[in-house]
């Protein structure tokens, strides 16, 4: 018993030095394994180390969940191109994302808006990279009976004016709205360029997009809005002023409510993380892993858009 | 050790007629037995010093988290400048806003309402459930219900979430004629939630209740319910009691079921039909989205911190009501 616990201690101890060792430092080779156990995931982790080929620094990618499978995608086939290459990529939020790169504790910050938008973000300090771009429509339950919305209309209906959809041509149904949180990157985007930034009403707030689609769904005269990649049969996608939310009238602006997917670095970005971010320029993730996704490719768009919303 | 002992009393009696080998062994034995063992010292101070860490380790911990959301959570007051009063009587809530507007009362309200209503649901069935498994059907009640409801410990709470939006909201939309969105279905997901935790501790507090009790009461001709409700329930009460509060506080910090089921509208509502917002789902809802050192993340930690301080309170009140219980006795 007394050496078994001993024993139970040391291992739990080695696990602990070797987990800080694993996050701590940049270039860590792991301790020499005495026991059999570990050495054998010792091994695997020290693999990818032991023959690299470009610089040896681990990235981390943090931010928006929106982007979270792009990115995490774009990594996966970016480490299996180059041996050696570390790519981390975490989730958190596009506010997460920013404050971290911001702060030097993440190499890549992702988010959904500019950096200019939010609050407390030394833009200046950081090098923006538009990798995608995310078409946002507002959707409803295919039961309210509509497929086109006037701008005018959305709006009255987001502001509260509009409370049964017999108003707008639809079925006799109270109008419930579904909205984002008031820090979220899609509702500032579809807030500035849907509802030309007039104050929506009080409504049912999730965060996630699964479960706003599935409240709209379910929900007799539910409106809110979705990413164009989260539209499916279980929910109407509405035309805006008779224009439909594709990706060749969003690569023209015909279709105003889009937003770039970014990913900040503080300062040009070197060795592997510059590597990384020409990666997922690169026709090949665009043309693919980007459209499969349901994002756009960014090299796609006949546009571009500032900060400040303005065209050029 | 007992076993070393009379091994070596045997050998002893027989050390005289047997060999020399033998002999050596018992005088190794009788010397192990009769000498101090210096590892004993050893091996208390290194079990001592491991416990004194994990113990130390411990306290470390909840300080410097207690001490981590405090300092985040008053800067809300004192960097930022919003009125203590202002932010927990406000009722308007948007921080983006210009001026920004810190009123977190529809939050607070919104936790106690679910809170208090999970609880009204939960106790009367936790109760009944730890009374029909001690007094009423033990047998079965050990056997089945009671895996049954630990069962109901299991379940992650994003499962519960996910039932309640899925099955509760359409049916009280259905029911009642409203959004669905609810302080009820919220109540009613977190009450299944609690209600195991509200069931075990009941059921520990009645089979503490002496069977002294039970007898005389029956003795005096009292029928069984009339001894439940009236003899065991109420020497139990102080643990009741204990176990609804233990699952208030449960209550209270669930962040994520709630979340799903309750539409987090800010505004206040008029009956138990409509949305709310709750302290958890509000920083839930914006945590990530918001930038470190902004207004707009204070004043999440500061409702983070009022959070933390209500599981302080639930604490003491279960503290208070457990010395309560000893003085009684």
């Amino acid at each position: 018993m007394k050496r078994m616990s001993k024993l139970f201690m040391a291992f739990a101890f080695a696990a602990t030095v070797l987990a800080g060792c694993g996050t701590g430092s940049t270039s860590s080779t792991p301790a020499p394994a005495t026991t059999e156990q570990p050495k054998q995931e010792a091994s695997q982790a020290a693999a990818p180390s032991s023959e690299q080929t470009t610089s040896s620094e681990p990235v981390t990618a943090v931010g928006s969940t929106a982007m979270q499978p792009l990115v995490e995608q774009a990594a996966k086939d970016f480490m299996a191109k180059n041996a050696g290459a570390q790519i981390q990529v975490q989730g958190g939020g596009s506010g997460t994302g920013l404050s971290q790169v911001a702060e030097g504790a993440a190499t890549i910050g992702n988010s959904d808006i500019f950096a200019e938008e939010k609050k407390g973000i030394p833009a200046n300090e950081l090098v923006d990279h538009k990798v995608a771009v995310v078409g946002m429509v507002a959707a409803v339950s295919p039961k309210v009976g509509i497929d086109n919305l006037t701008k005018q209309q959305l709006i009255d209906i987001f502001t509260g004016k509009i409370t049964n959809w017999k108003e707008v041509g639809g079925a006799d149904m109270k109008v419930t709205l579904v909205n984002r949180p008031k820090s979220s990157g899609t509702r500032a985007t579809f807030h500035t360029f849907a509802l030309d930034k007039n104050e929506e009403a009080e409504g049912i707030t999730e965060d996630s997009s699964g479960t706003v689609r599935k409240i709209i769904a379910e929900t007799p005269g539910a409106i809110g809005y979705l990413a164009l990649s989260y539209i499916d049969d279980s929910v109407k996608a509405l035309k805006l002023d008779g224009v439909e939310a594709n990706a060749e009238n969003i690569s023209t602006n015909k279709y105003p409510v889009w937003a770039y997917e970014h990913m900040y670095t503080k300062g040009e970005p070197t060795g592997t993380a510059k590597a990384f971010l020409d990666y997922i320029l690169s026709e090949e993730v665009q043309k693919k892993t980007v459209t499969e996704l349901g994002f756009l490719p960014v090299t796609d768009m006949k546009v571009e858009r500032d900060a400040e919303g303005k065209i050029k | 050790m007992s076993h070393q002992g009379t091994e070596g009393t045997l050998l002893t009696n027989n050390v005289q007629t047997n060999n020399i080998e033998n002999a050596t062994a018992v005088t190794a034995i009788q010397q192990k037995l009769t000498t101090r063992n210096r590892n004993i010292y050893r091996e208390n101070l290194f079990g001592r010093i491991v416990a004194l860490i994990c113990a130390a380790l411990l306290i470390l911990l909840v300080l410097s988290i207690t001490y981590f959301i405090a300092s985040k959570g008053l800067s809300t007051f004192f960097v930022d400048g919003v009125s203590i009063k202002e932010f927990l009587t406000g009722l308007k809530w948007d921080p983006e806003d210009e001026p920004a507007q810190f009123g977190v009362f529809p939050f607070i309200l919104g936790s106690f309402l679910v809170t208090l209503l999970a609880a009204v649901i939960a106790a009367p069935l936790g109760i009944g459930a730890a009374i029909f498994m001690t007094e009423i059907s033990p047998g079965f009640g050990k056997r089945v219900l009671k895996p049954v409801i630990e069962l109901l410990v299991g379940i992650p709470s994003v499962v519960y979430g996910y039932v309640g939006l899925t099955l509760l909201v359409p049916f009280i939309r259905e029911q009642f004629e409203v959004l669905g969105f609810s302080v009820l279905a919220g109540g009613c997901v977190l009450a299944l939630m609690i209600l195991p935790t509200i069931t075990s501790v009941t059921t520990d507090a009645i089979e503490a209740v002496p069977q002294d009790l039970r007898n005389a009461s029956l003795a005096l001709g009292a029928t069984r319910w009339q001894t439940i409700w009236n003899v065991v329930l109420h020497s139990a009460l102080p643990g009741c009691l204990t176990a609804v509060v233990l699952g208030m506080a449960r209550a209270f910090g669930e962040a994520l079921a709630v979340q799903m089921v309750i539409g987090n509208t800010t505004k206040l509502p008029e009956s138990i039909l409509d949305p709310i917002s709750t302290l958890t789902s509000g920083i839930t809802l914006n945590m990530g989205n918001t930038i470190a050192g902004t207004p707009y993340n204070n004043a999440l930690w500061s409702m983070a911190l009022i959070l933390l301080l209500m599981s302080f309170a639930f604490i003491m009140i279960l503290r208070i009501m457990g010395r309560k219980k000893l003085s009684n006795r």
